[in-house]
């Protein structure tokens, strides 16, 4: 279930789950379960922790608690384009051997 | 004698009055990449900085007694829709930089809570830009960029800042929040350049 702002007059977001879709299709893989660690506050939290603003001219995901932009993701005609520059570290399980 | 107006502009507005791939609405919806900040009129600061650093700035006060404009215009937002006719009050960027010594080319707007976003200088000058204070006769609304936005209606509306806090007057261009993630640097939607290949 995702929360959502709706914020009365303030701008809606959506949790970190409305990036598993758009993310999930460009990387190939699963990155619910994903954790991501904030540039800003260099808090880790789960990607699904992530305030997303999905309406906007492309996704922009902020740290809950710093509020800083910790990516960006922008769907061209023909491209995507993901910023990460305010992640300091995604980090993603992997099957072990 | 009896003038009969077909609303703005004389003539009623329909497809051809709209740029490329945009549909109208009559609404104004809300875009945003981040929360509305909330900034006190007691706090609010317009400045002009130049390449040498030169800095002018206005309180609220001084800056609503500069003299204002009333333009009504037509805007173009990238995410495809447009709205015809919207009404603003605000102060000219001719009148903003009519004592600002600069050789500047371009223009970095910067918004409280640390929206960015470029322009060539040209597009703010000879009565093509404004920074905008109310909407419809009323304040304008956090939501929609109060106390203060810039208003570039030539461009894809991205490029009107909303909660101005300063224009940064450079030599060189710097691409702002949207530019760097694939956006269109100059955003001119009659060409449709909305994204940096366009």
């Amino acid at each position: 279930m995702s929360t959502i702002n709706g914020g009365g007059d303030d701008a809606a977001w959506v949790d970190g789950n409305a990036l598993a879709g758009p993310l999930g299709e460009i990387m190939g893989t699963d990155l619910t379960v994903a954790e991501l660690t904030c540039a800003g506050c260099r808090t880790t939290r789960p990607l699904a922790a992530m305030r997303v603003f999905d309406r906007a001219p492309g996704l922009v995901a902020r740290c809950p608690g710093c509020e800083a932009v910790v990516l960006r993701l922008v769907r061209t005609a023909d491209r995507a384009l993901v910023d990460l520059r305010g992640a300091l570290l995604l980090s993603l399980p992997m099957p072990t051997a | 004698m009896a003038v009969i107006t077909r609303g703005f502009g004389g003539r009623r507005r329909d497809d051809t009055d709209l740029p490329p791939g945009q549909y109208r609405t009559d609404d104004f919806p809300v875009l945003s990449a981040g929360p509305t900040p909330r900034i006190s009129l007691d706090d609010w600061e317009l400045a002009v900085v130049t390449e040498t650093g030169e800095r002018s700035t206005w309180s609220w006060a001084e800056f609503t007694a500069l003299p204002a404009d009333e333009p009504t215009v037509d805007i173009h937002c990238v995410t495809h829709w447009s709205k015809f006719g919207t009404s603003w009050r605000g102060v000219s960027l001719d009148t903003l930089l009519a004592d600002v010594e600069t050789a500047a080319e371009y223009v970095v707007a910067h918004s409280y809570g640390g929206y960015t976003t470029n322009i060539p200088i040209e597009d703010l000058l000879d009565g093509q830009a404004w920074v905008a204070y109310e909407f419809d006769g009323e304040p304008l609304v956090p939501v929609h960029g109060g106390p203060a936005r810039l208003l570039v209606p030539h461009l894809y509306f991205w490029k009107s800042a909303k909660w101005l806090r300063t224009l940064e007057l450079r030599l060189d261009d710097e691409p702002g929040f949207w530019e760097t993630a694939g956006y269109h640097n100059y955003g001119d939607p009659w060409r449709e350049q909305r994204y940096r290949a366009d």
